[in-house]
Order: C-alpha cells, then structure tokens, then sequence
C-alpha cells in the first residue's frame, strides 16, 4: 500500500536527457519504478537506459498509458512541461525543478485543481513508497519498509529523519516532500488525509520549516479529526528554523519569517495546541514516536 | 528583489497609476536643479532598500530649492540600517484628504495572488491588521479570472467610497494589479495611496518586490542583483549568489554549512539548542560541484568572527567525495587554521570520509553530535 505510488504506476519522465534526469532515471529504474517512457523534445526517437525518448508527452501516454510524470525540466521550462504533462491526461506530477517563478506555479495549480491532478512540488526531492517504488531524487538506502508515514518541506531534512526512523527500526510506508517554494501543490492536510486512508500507516511524521502558515493549518485538521484516541494515525513533527531571523529566505524560496507570520514559535505551540508531540531535535523523533504507538 | 521606490513609481506611473512628480538626485547640486523644476513644497526621499526610513530621518520636507538641496547633502551622508544612501527622490508634496492602503502578493495557503485594500495607509499593513484588522479588505484572486474591474469597485466601496471616487480609485486598483502581475510582484504596494484634497488619487509612496525566481524576465535588474548597495544583500550575500548558494548572516560564531535548506536550519537549531551560537545559514544546496563547495567554504574561512566551522553533509544528489575535494581545496587557498567539525554521510561516502581522514580532519557521523562538538570546541577557545 502507501499513498499515491505504487510499482504498477506508469511514469514518464520529462527532461529524460538531461544530466539529473538521465542520472535520476537509472536510479529509480533500479529502484522498480516503473518508467515506461521519456519526453524530450526534440530528442524523439532516443534512448535513455533503454527506455524510448518522445517529442511530447501525449505520444507517452497514447503509447503506454503513463498515469504519472516526473519533471527534471529547467525552471524558465518547466512550467510549460508541467502544463504539458496535465493536459496529456496524467494524472500525478513530481515537480524537482527548483527556481520556477510563483505566478507559473499558481497556474499550474490552478490548471491541476481543473484537471483533477496531483501536483507534488515544485522544489521537491519526490516521493517514495520504500522497497516498492520511487519517483524522486532522494537516497534510497536511508529508507525501509514500515508503518510511519512522512510529509516534508524539506529534502535532506527527510532523507536524515528517515535515516534516524530506520536506524531505531521504523520502517516508512510512504515518505514525500511538499517542496520548499511558498506555493506547493499537496499540503500537510492532503497527504494526511491520504495517510488516514491508508491501512499500511499508522503513524505520521510531520517535518515543517519556517514561512506560511501550512503546518498551523494542519495542526488545526488534526485537533478537529485526528485528536481522539480512536483516530487512525500517530502524529509526531518536528519544525526546522527556529534559530532563524525575521525577514530572511533560509534557503528555500518558502522559508521565510515574515512580520509575526511563519515562525518556528508559532508552528510548533500549534502542533503542541493540537496534541501533537514536537521534538526538539531530530534524533528525539523515533522516541516520540515510541511513546505513541 | 526590491525595487528603490523611484523605479517601483516610475512602473505605476507607466501604468497611469498617478505619483508626484518628481525627480531623481545624486548631490546636492542635482538636488536643486531638480526643485527648480518642480512646484514648492517638495519632499526629500532617501532611497535605500529598507523599511523605516522616515523615522531614521531619511525623509525631509523643503520650500525652496536651496533648503532642498541643504536636505539632500544631509540624506546623501546618511546610513540607514547599515546601507548607504546614494540617491534621494524629490517630489513634489501632495494635500493630503486620506491616506489608504493598496497592494498586491501571494497567498500561499490559497495558491494565488490576493489584493488587499485599507482605509488607514502610511504606516505597515501588517501593523494595520494587528490593531484594526477590520480595517482589511481582501479580494483572492482567482488565477483563471484574474482581477476584474467589478473586483476592484467592490474593494473601493469598502474602504468607503461611493459615486465618482470609487470608480476612479477602482480603476487605480486595477491598474496596479496589472503592473503586478506583469512584474512578477511578490509585493507590489502603494502605501499611502492619497486621496488628495483636489478629489484624485496618487500614489505617494511605492514598493516592488521582484520573485526572484521570475528576475531573469528582467535583465535590466538581473544584472543588478549582484552589485552592492543595488540590493538588500551584503557582501557575503552577494558573493554567495554569485556563486549559488544561499547566504545569510547571523551574529554568532560558529560558521555553518550544509545541503539542503531544512538541513542547515535544523543544524544551525541543534548548535542552538547546544548552548552555541551560529554566525551563519549557508546551504550548498542538492548536487553541489567541487567549485561550488570550495567557494562556499571560502566564505565561511573568511569570516573574521569564527572559532570553530561545523560543516554537514548528508549527501542526496550532493556526492561526498567532492565536498570532501572542495574543502581540502578550499583550505588550501585560505590559510585557515581554526579547528573544523565535519558529519559527512551519502552518496560516496567511503571516499569522502578517507580523503578527509587522510588530510587530518576529523569526521562524524551524527549531526547532532558534530553539532554538540563544534559548540564544545567554541566554548574552549
């Protein structure tokens, strides 16, 4: 199980034949993931790792009936790949590329919200069900099979939660980044909406940073549906930034205090309101997470 | 990137939107020729790229052209906030009936831009809406639709205009939200925007914020962002753009890089929680090359106020063994002698961990502890 994903989900990959696309596509093709095609135009008619290169996603899709698309595309391209990819009909779109301007963002999310897509990322490292299948850039080996879900707007942030979760012996069922931009497709509210829904999970982890107010209105989903002991998920978080100043873009074109809003404080006494257990430092999560199973 | 308040008017004034008129100077000299021009009383602008100028006396009122220019040699000396003041803008000074408040930006949790309008301006929205939040007006804007002249006259009759007035301040809206959306406004503002006696509108004072990530469809400040006292940034910050990564300065003294965003904050929280105190963020950021690190690193060996540098690498796309090329490299252009901490793990790690081991330099393997470390080894110098 685990959401969104599975081995029988048929990817193409867009920017197939560029140098993180092509380095990226032999990864997860050992993975298991099942990548049915790449679109480069220009490049039709190419191969990747074996794999067939196409002009435009529609022939991907005709062809092999991908259902979802990864994007490598560079930042001034990628949004019209993304449109691209909706318009074709798939239905799940990984957004790597870092740098894409808001005002494409908002209308690729508004474009997906018409077509009934997914949208993960921009500026995201992807997801991955572990030991199943994977449409992203992160390391496989920090993850194992398991039961605790992860929602992220960091990237390496997760691949070292995910490596202390595996360490003390939680395995993951699904683990994916929402992406650092200020505008992101899927939020903590979806995907904990998709983890309830999921038999494999039983406990979330939540690792939030500085900026917007995404993880207050988490904290708020939970304390109306998640907070009673009957409820289907474990939730712990943890939020990065705290030693982090007013004003200032902490690396992620998202994470950024500004005025009273999107600081560290007022995430974690949200998430704390809401009974959620936030741990000081990373290494604390597993522990967290032991009290509550 | 910010826009100084003469080329944020400047683009409204090119959209129809009203400003004063007014006139750019560099000396004093400029300054009075530049009165001489214009209609008595004018008002001496400050153009820096921070908020509170007005109280850090930055702006200053004349009613001829020599006390205009006695003004602008007095701005023309001044720092504020640590950035010198190059230009002043002097305009023309507007009767004043009412102030308000107009401006565009982005919404992250609705994912669209949003229009906000106040019946109280000249003093920060944000301060607006802590005290008098239902002096607010919000309209989302719809991505498809976009901002419609009916969105704009709704919004103009809320902050209490009716009749004549609020078709032309509606049309004022409009026209900013245009102006916005044309430059990739992460904020665009005018705050005040004055109603004047004379019953028109004109905005008084003026902001633009460029999405950084949208710059390269403006050349003329893409090239900008990387001379100083022409951005936000200080020298490190813009050193480090330069080389791409992303910089910022804090007050302590231990120098921190790392890759990954949420890595280096979660790094910089741990010295923190340790007692210790960071004197930077510098994220390297996914797939570094040697090039990249090594410049990276320079940054933080150049940095006077360091005792100790704590570096983290969990490699992702970001390989070991050329960060741990790039520090050896890196150490060798800067003759740095304070004592480095290093957690490297990932992709290539073996070699990394021995190229580093062999030149003598210590590595672990827990964040946390490496972050405990280098807070110990500041502490004891």
């Amino acid at each position: 199980m685990g959401i969104i994903i599975n081995r029988d989900t048929k990817v193409v990959v867009q920017g197939i034949t560029g140098l993180q696309g092509s380095f990226h596509t032999r990864l997860m093709l050992d993975y298991g993931t099942l990548i049915v095609a790449g679109v480069t135009p220009g490049k039709g008619g190419t191969e990747v790792h074996g794999i067939p290169v196409y002009d435009s996603v529609s022939e991907a899709v005709e062809r092999y009936g991908a259902t979802a698309s990864m994007i490598f595309v560079p930042a001034p391209f990628a949004s019209e790949a993304a449109l691209e990819a909706m318009e074709a009909n798939i239905k799940t779109v990984v957004l790597i590329t870092e740098h894409i301007p808001v005002r494409n963002t908002i209308q690729i999310l508004a474009y997906a919200k018409r077509q009934g897509v997914r949208v993960i990322g921009p500026n995201t490292p992807g997801i991955i069900t572990p030991e199943d299948c994977k449409l992203g850039i992160m390391p496989a080996h920090v993850f194992a099979r398991g039961e605790v879900g992860i929602a992220s707007r960091s990237g390496t942030l997760t691949y070292e939660i995910a490596a202390e979760l595996t360490k003390a012996g939680f395995g993951q069922s699904t683990c994916l980044g929402l992406g650092g931009d200020p505008i992101v497709g899927l939020s903590f509210v979806d995907t904990l909406k998709m983890f309830e829904q999921d038999k494999q999970t039983r406990a979330v982890v939540l690792i939030g940073e500085i900026g917007g107010n995404a993880e207050e209105q988490a904290a708020e989903y939970i304390s109306f549906n998640l907070k009673s002991k009957s409820s289907p998920l474990r939730i712990v978080a943890f939020v990065a930034g705290r030693a982090a100043p007013i004003g200032k873009r902490m690396g992620h074109a998202g994470a950024i205090v500004m005025g009273k809003t999107g600081t560290a404080k007022s995430k974690i006494e949200a998430f704390r309101k809401a009974g959620v257990k936030v741990a000081e430092k990373p290494s604390d999560i597993p522990k967290l997470l032991a009290e509550k199973i | 990137m910010k826009l100084f308040e003469y080329e944020a008017k400047n683009i409204l004034a090119k959209y129809g939107i009203p400003i004063p008129d007014g006139a750019l100077a560099s000396s004093p000299t400029e300054a009075r020729e530049a009165a001489i021009h214009l209609h008595p009383p004018y008002v001496i602008k400050a153009q820096v790229l921070v908020a509170g100028r007005g109280k850090a006396g930055g702006i200053k009122f004349a009613s001829s052209p020599e006390e205009a220019a006695k003004h602008a040699k007095q701005i023309l000396k001044m720092n504020i906030k640590n950035l010198r003041v190059n230009e002043v803008w002097i305009e023309e000074k507007i009767d004043v009936k009412k102030e308000l408040y107009f401006g565009i930006t982005t919404d992250r949790a609705h994912r669209c831009y949003v229009a906000v309008a106040s019946a109280v301006g000249g003093m920060e929205i944000e301060e607006v809406a802590t005290k008098d939040p239902e002096k607010i007006v919000k309209t989302l804007i719809d991505p498809d639709l976009g901002f419609r002249s009916y969105h704009a006259r709704a919004m103009a009759r809320k902050v209490g205009y009716s009749g004549k007035l609020m078709i032309k301040l509606g049309k004022v809206f409009a026209k900013l939200s245009v102006a916005a959306m044309d430059y990739d406004a992460e904020l665009m503002e005018m705050n005040p925007l004055v109603e004047t006696t004379g019953g028109s509108f004109v905005a008084v004072d003026a902001r633009l914020i460029i999405d950084d990530n949208a710059i390269f469809r403006y050349p003329q400040y893409e090239k900008r962002l990387f001379s100083e006292g022409q951005t936000e940034l200080t020298p490190e910050e813009i050193s480090a753009r330069r080389a791409g990564l992303a910089y910022v300065l804090l007050e302590g003294d231990i120098g921190i890089m790392g890759n990954g965003a949420g890595l280096v904050m979660a790094t910089l929280d741990a010295v923190q929680y340790y007692g210790g105190s960071p004197a930077n963020f510098l994220d390297v950021g996914g797939g570094a090359s040697k090039e990249q690190i090594t410049s990276a690193f320079k940054i933080l060996l150049t940095d006077r106020r360091t005792s100790v540098v704590l570096i983290n690498i969990l490699g992702g796309i970001t390989r070991c063994d050329n960060v741990a090329r790039g520090i050896l490299e890196a150490k060798k252009m800067v003759d740095f002698t304070k004592p480095i901490v290093i957690r490297l793990v990932g992709t290539n790690e073996t070699e990394g961990r021995r190229i580093l081991t062999e030149a003598g330099i210590h590595v672990l393997d827990s964040m946390e502890e490496a972050a405990k470390m280098a807070v110990e080894v500041s502490k004891g110098r």
